[in-house]
């Protein structure tokens, strides 16, 4: 079989739309492989899909520690699609262009598995466009054996019920060993003749394990709308679907050689995992509770990884990333043994840390050590002390006020604090305080410093609970009120031009709160915002709430659901939630007990450095936490 | 109050190199910005020692001369940049290409030898090629485009639209014959704002109804100083010849020729000849 490239009929269309270098691929270090292998096994073909604008999913890690990974794999190629914006989509349907992948421009459609990555549930409605462009049938149940198994990852996989009726299987957790795996599975059932179609596929995939099938679980509903049980109707197939872990970072050091983009994207940089998973035990964090437990890259790795990073992309910048980077336990070595390395070779070095200690200033310091130091961020996501103990982050205000001041004496001229609005049980006052914050901020800075022109960014979210979290049973709040809140804020932040202000409103939130704790009974929803023309619904230009509000009433009329009923609604302990199949390794009991003691003011060490506090992940995954020092040190390597 | 970092300064430049590259294939729809980031990366990874600008955030000394428009393939883009260790050109150039994207290619690398760059570019000769188009109608427009005096067309900016006078610039303009499509080459002089090939289509568009049923792939072929006193040939002076030790030379087109594929000059193919404006 030959599969014929489109960019022939795509090229003319290129002239007529914005951007068009986004388009045509030909990174540095990206690959074309041919489509038949060498061998007498068959090819198993991935194309790899980040459902949102080429300049955000470019840079995405996920997206190209895979393709790398599989193209590295004999037999197997991997290829990559973004999602297209409306003036090409336009021009797409009007001559009849198919879905491409930028590398070969080969029909999506034409692979054997279209693995979607979402790190964001607001990438839904691009899903249903790239399966449309692509000639893929919307929902799984109508596609055929000419049609790619469809596969959803990333974080927002660990509920995929909402994309439940488009998927045809969800993979939970890290993807490396997965996707092998999986490749594995859909070669063996192509060299036996493909016996039993798409189904027997999909059914192989199940029982090994790899994969969640949403079509082999039937869930029944109570008379109030809320989920009597979910059970498997298939023999075989698991009654609980366990997340994979990979345990020894060192062993998959990827990405190797990054994707280095033509057009511009939203990160230009080379970035490399120091470590996975968190244990600071944030209760509104999804990331750090479903990547447990803490997994460090060490040193060495880690300065090998930059080295050749560096080398084969040009890249003059290079991100240490991680949940918390500011804790892994060599931190400090690999900071230092950097900046060595790089001094006087104009490569920057950046460690997204919030971390609100003098530490993580030191660090910034380090890493900064000839070049501007414009600005540090920090999270206490809360503004008084009462609500930072809700959400378990143990900081008190005397910890931000010696912390920036630190910043401010080492020559920062600038500090930007996070927060969130909505929190449970936050009150007006809470949020209020963050005014208090910010100007004692400004006052400690201008005492340590003797200047006036330091500043102060205050940017605040809406909170958005979300599954596998001890917040998965809140009630969100809601849009307005959300609102009202952030606008008694900026008027008590007042006119002071050293505090600038940055916040979200409420309703994209809301639209993301359904997204994020829906069930199946969502995916109608999806399907008519789309209809109605729904894109791009991460972006401020595109997302429209009214399109999701009418939807919904439209979706749920003479059903006890609502829009309401989904976000502002508080669960209890029996019900049922969508995602308890799902298992991301953590004890609902603990989530449960933590939940309470978030409403008490009961607090969590991070048992990184404290005992095990039996969030169940360790123990039901059969994995532990790896952390340093390992007593190594890095590389005395030269620069080239 | 400016503050610099602390540390010695950068290293001075001690050389300066000139180059000329191409913009090809696909990778014609790079804008000037997304190849001022690649070749910088490739700067990098070919470890070319770079001469960088004091400050906070130091660049690489690098100029660029007027960037053939997003979407327009190019066989002459031109930059000159400062390095601080002398080099040889030739072992920069093949570094440096490898280096590079396949489509962003080098052509030629030279070192300065004094003057500026861009005071021996003032046109450029475009190649447009019109899938579609029968060589016959291609050639009729053209001869009504050069027989007025004034074309106006309207160009959309970010910031509105802006009118601007497609003929004046235009020096030259002929039609080759080609078994696949029609082909019209110019000699458009630079003036601000620039009138870019897709100026002069719109200007055919106005006086000759002419709309081509594909997008036209437009070439840069070449930039220069315009041959002194005979505006009815579309050679232009190569810039690098000064620094290349034979100020004489003219610049060849792409393909090494400057008469039509089918053998016939391009006046001889379609009878039509600019006189010069201004």
């Amino acid at each position: 079989m030959t599969v014929e490239s489109l960019f022939p009929r795509l090229e003319p269309l290129l002239p007529r739309v914005s951007k068009p270098i986004q388009y045509v691929g030909g990174e540095l270090n990206a690959q074309v492989k041919a489509w038949d292998g060498a061998g007498g096994r068959p090819m198993v073909r991935w194309c790899l899909h980040y459902p949102d604008a080429y300049e955000v999913g470019l840079p995405n890690q996920g997206v190209q520690i895979l393709y790398e990974l599989l193209n590295e794999t004999p037999d197997v190629l991997a290829e990559r699609a973004y999602a297209v914006w409306p003036d090409l989509e336009r021009l797409m349907r009007e001559h009849g262009v198919p879905l491409f992948t930028v590398d070969a421009h080969r029909p999506v459609r034409a692979f054997d598995v279209l693995g979607v990555s979402f790190a964001t549930e607001l990438g839904y409605t691009n899903f249903l466009t790239t399966l449309d462009l692509a000639g893929i049938p919307l929902d799984s149940a109508d596609r055929g054996d000419d049609d790619p198994l469809v596969l959803a990852g990333g974080h927002a996989a660990f509920n995929p019920e909402p994309v439940a009726d488009f998927l045809d299987a969800a993979v939970l957790g890290d993807g490396e060993q997965a996707v092998l795996a999986i490749t594995e599975v859909v070669r063996g059932w192509k060299d036996e003749g493909r016996p039993g179609g798409r189904d027997e596929a999909l059914l192989r995939l199940a029982a090994s394990g790899a994969v969640y099938v949403p079509r082999f679980y039937d869930v029944d509903y109570l008379p109030d709308g809320r989920i009597r049980r979910v059970l498997p109707n298939r023999a075989g197939v698991p009654y609980r679907v366990v997340k994979h872990t990979v345990m020894d970072l060192d062993a998959w050091p990827y990405p190797k050689r990054p994707l280095v983009p033509l057009a511009e994207t939203v990160h230009e940089r080379y970035s490399v995992e120091i470590f996975r998973g968190c244990t600071r035990g944030c209760r509104f964090c999804q990331a750090g509770m479903i990547t447990r437990p803490v997994r460090e890259r060490s040193v060495t790795a880690i300065g090998e990884m930059v080295a050749t990073g560096v080398e084969s992309s040009g890249f003059s910048e290079v991100g240490l990333l991680s949940l918390s980077s500011a804790d892994h336990s060599e931190i400090g070595l690999i900071a230092k043994g950097l900046a060595d390395r790089y001094e006087g070779t104009n490569t920057a070095l950046s460690l997204p840390s919030t971390r609100v200690d003098a530490f993580n200033v030191e660090l910034a310091g380090e890493l900064s050590r000839n070049g501007r130091r414009s600005g540090l961020t920090f999270a206490p996501e809360g503004g008084s002390e009462r609500i930072r103990k809700v959400i378990n982050k143990m900081v008190t205000e005397e910890d931000l006020i010696r912390t920036v001041t630190t910043a401010y004496s080492a020559g920062w001229r600038q500090v930007k604090l996070y927060f969130m609005c909505g929190l449970p049980t936050e009150t007006d006052e809470d949020v209020l305080a963050i005014a208090g914050l910010a100007k004692e901020v400004i006052r400690a800075g201008r005492r340590v410093t003797g200047r006036s022109d330091i500043r102060c960014t205050v940017s605040i979210g809406g909170f958005v609970p979300k599954p596998h979290t001890p917040f998965q049973w809140a009630g969100q709040l809601d849009a307005l009120t959300t609102d009202a809140r952030l606008a008694l804020l900026r008027e008590a932040i007042g006119r002071d031009r050293a505090i600038g202000f940055r916040y979200h409103d409420g309703q994209p939130g809301v639209v993301e709160g359904l997204l994020s704790r829906g069930d199946r009974r969502v995916g109608a929803v999806i399907r008519r915002v789309w209809a109605d023309g729904g894109r791009f619904d991460g972006w401020s230009e595109h997302f429209s709430y009214s399109r999701w509000a009418d939807a919904c009433e439209q979706a749920f009329t003479g059903t006890p659901l609502s829009l309401d009923w989904y976000t502002t609604r508080e669960r209890v302990l029996s019900e049922v939630l969508p995602w308890d199949h799902l298992d991301s390794g953590l004890d609902k009991d603990w989530l449960w007990q933590d939940w309470q003691d978030s409403l008490t003011g009961g607090e969590v060490e991070d048992c990184r450095w404290q005992p095990c506090y039996d969030c169940g992940v360790c123990p039901g995954m059969g994995t532990e936490i790896q952390v340093g020092p390992t007593g190594r040190t890095l590389l005395p390597l030269s620069p080239t | 109050m400016s503050r610099m970092p602390p540390g010695p300064p950068p290293p001075p430049a001690v050389q300066r190199l000139r180059i000329r590259f191409a913009k090809r294939g696909r990778l014609r729809f790079t804008s000037h910005r997304d190849f001022q980031r690649a070749f910088e990366r490739a700067l990098r990874r070919a470890a070319v020692p770079m001469a960088y600008s004091a400050g906070f955030s130091p660049h690489p000394k690098i100029s660029y001369v007027g960037a053939a428009p997003t979407g327009t393939a190019s066989e002459a883009e031109y930059l000159e940049m400062a390095v601080t260790e002398r080099l040889d050109p030739a072992a920069v150039r093949a570094d440096l290409d490898a280096a590079l994207p396949t489509g962003l290619d080098l052509l030629e690398i030279v070192e300065a030898l004094g003057g500026s760059l861009p005071e021996r570019i003032e046109a450029s000769l475009w190649e447009l090629r019109l899938p579609g188009v029968p060589t016959a109608t291609l050639a009729g427009a053209v001869s009504r485009f050069l027989a007025a005096t004034d074309i106006t067309v309207e160009r959309r900016l970010k910031d509105g639209r802006r009118q601007l006078d497609a003929r004046a610039p235009v020096l030259h303009a002929g039609v080759i014959e080609d078994r696949n499509c029609a082909i019209l080459r110019m000699v458009v002089r630079h003036v601000t704002p620039a009138v870019r090939p897709d100026d002069v289509l719109v200007g055919l568009r106005q006086v000759a109804n002419l709309t081509p049923p594909v997008p036209p792939l437009v070439t840069r072929l070449a930039q220069g100083l315009l041959a002194d006193g005979d505006p009815a040939t579309d050679q232009l002076a190569d810039p690098l010849a000064f620094d290349r030790g034979c100020p004489s030379e003219r610049a060849p087109a792409a393909d090494g020729t400057l008469v039509a594929s089918d053998g016939a000059s391009v006046e001889d193919a379609v009878g039509v000849s600019a006189a010069t404006h201004g």
